[in-house]
């Protein structure tokens, strides 16, 4: 899976399924602060992400996960290490 | 002592999904009953339930305030935003009032069996989403109905089995007419999809009258062989009287009685001196007499025991003056948790109107509902002063008296 397959299911599903505003997704907003992620919506999250990249969010991983460029490095390195 | 009052109603159900709707649904005598083809393949020995339609809350709702909605809870927000709109109450007037909610609600099944079933496939509670604890509790309504709508007042959920509804609306009077609350959002739920009606499908219970399904819910009728389950929500908004004129609210009637009582014996079989003092106590607490109700909102299910205890009772009680009685659930079938609410809202309406709705498929009387006054057909007539019964597994009994409103 390549970088842009990645960027392109992750922001499809936190529009079509989380319901963020497309227009706020850029690389640099703050998950939590721009993008409004609560606790809550991780919990689905980690199951949206199990279903499309086959694998499961450990919390502790993303702890130094900020912003969404954050999230696509982190969802990038998952997925390359589960191919190899 | 305080006087309660109803100042709006909403509801979502097998005959109509607005009150508009409902009420022409009752005047016409119109049933909701149809057969889900999927009940059968599943394993029921009944595939009869009243059908309601899925809302979409998509467009209503945000996603975090939808999300932890469980069936039953969407149909209560349906129901309760046109109680609200109905009420004049927006959220402005919620954000800066203390209103309580009161809801009676007494199963979530299809939310626990479907987290169940994801755990035992993917074997980690994890992958079952923030939803799902939100919508499998018997809380689900009251719970979420609050947060949707900034409640700062007494939040809870009745559950009462077949009672819960009745007496949700008993306890908002009661929280109201002690001065404990100026206004109480109450109300009653159902689920309706399969997951939650098998165990209850196994009491043998249910009609079996596939061939006719709008037939199948047939009240005191002799023939009758069994209840139609069925649901959706229906919400009533109590207020004080004095705290609803202030307000500039339109009264809709008032709720002037509650009496209660619990049978003390067999689990599901009714008894009918229970409902006798249930009954006895509201007309009672209304300050009335039997010969003063004018109509009865049977609770009557379509059992062959059922409805035979609630005709004693009702004879024992009414013998002299025989008001009129039908059953509406001869046309929505047995709305269950939702029941005692919903019931208020069809009575109301049928005293707003001026008619009772009939206890339609009752075609044969048996000897015991053949000594009462049962409206088989619309009967064009004023209502001044109504009771409604609910009774519930377990012994549980509630009802009801409701006035018209003509200006105290």
């Amino acid at each position: 899976m390549t970088r842009e397959e990645i960027e392109k299911i992750t922001n499809g599903f936190l529009v079509d399924e989380i319901e963020i505003n497309p227009e706020i997704l850029l690389p640099e907003s703050s998950l939590k602060n721009d993008l409004g992620i609560d606790s809550l919506d991780f919990v689905d999250i980690v199951v949206i992400v199990e279903h499309n990249f086959k694998f499961k969010i450990k919390a502790e991983e993303m702890a130094s996960v900020k912003t969404l460029k954050d999230f696509y490095d982190y969802l990038e390195t998952k997925v390359n290490e589960s191919n190899k | 002592m305080r006087r309660v009052v109803i100042t709006g109603m909403g509801i979502y159900s097998c005959i109509g999904e607005n009150l508009s709707d409902v009420c022409d649904s009752l005047f016409k005598g119109v049933s909701g009953i149809g057969i889900e083809a999927c009940r059968t393949e599943y394993g029921y020995r009944s595939p009869l339930t009243g059908i309601v339609k899925k809302p979409n809350l998509k467009l209503l709702l945000d996603r975090r305030l939808r999300i932890g909605l469980a069936e039953q809870a969407e149909y209560a927000f349906m129901a309760t935003k046109e109680a609200l709109d109905n009420a004049k109450i927006d959220m402005d007037y919620l954000e800066q009032n203390e209103v309580g909610i009161l809801y009676g609600n007494d199963s979530s099944a299809k939310a626990v069996i479907n987290s169940h079933t994801i755990i035992l496939d993917k074997k980690d509670t994890a992958l079952i989403g923030s939803g799902a604890i939100f919508q499998s509790m018997n809380s689900t309504v009251s719970m979420n109905l609050s947060v949707i709508y900034k409640l700062k007042g007494v939040n809870m959920t009745i559950s009462a089995a077949c009672a819960s509804g009745s007496h949700a609306i008993g306890l908002g009077y009661l929280f109201i007419k002690n001065s404990l609350q100026d206004m109480v959002i109450c109300g009653g739920a159902q689920e309706t999809n399969y997951l939650s009606m098998g165990s209850f499908d196994a009491l043998g219970a249910f009609s079996t009258r596939m061939d006719a399904p709008q037939k199948a819910s047939r009240p005191f009728d002799a023939g009758r062989d069994g209840l139609v389950p069925s649901g959706g929500a229906a919400t009533l908004i109590l207020e004080d009287y004095d705290h609803a004129i202030k307000r500039g609210a339109t009264i809709l009637a008032e709720v002037s009685g509650y009496g209660f009582s619990s049978n003390g014996d067999h689990i599901s079989q009714p008894k009918n001196e229970g409902s006798f003092i249930a009954m006895s106590r509201a007309v009672k607490d209304a300050g009335l007499q039997a010969k003063d109700i004018d109509y009865i909102n049977a609770h009557a299910t379509s059992t062959p025991l059922g409805d035979l205890n609630e005709a004693m009772a009702i004879d024992s009680l009414f013998g002299e003056t025989k008001p009129f009685v039908s059953s509406t659930k001869s046309m929505t079938g047995h709305e269950c948790w939702m029941a005692g609410a919903s019931e208020i809202v069809y009575s109301t309406l049928m005293m707003q109107n001026s008619f009772i709705a009939p206890n339609i498929n009752f075609e044969n009387p048996d000897e015991y509902s053949a000594k009462l006054n049962i409206a088989d057909k619309t009967i064009q007539q004023n209502i001044d002063v109504l009771l409604s019964n609910s009774f519930g597994f377990g012994g549980t009994n509630s009802a009801l008296v409701i006035k018209k409103y003509k200006g105290f």
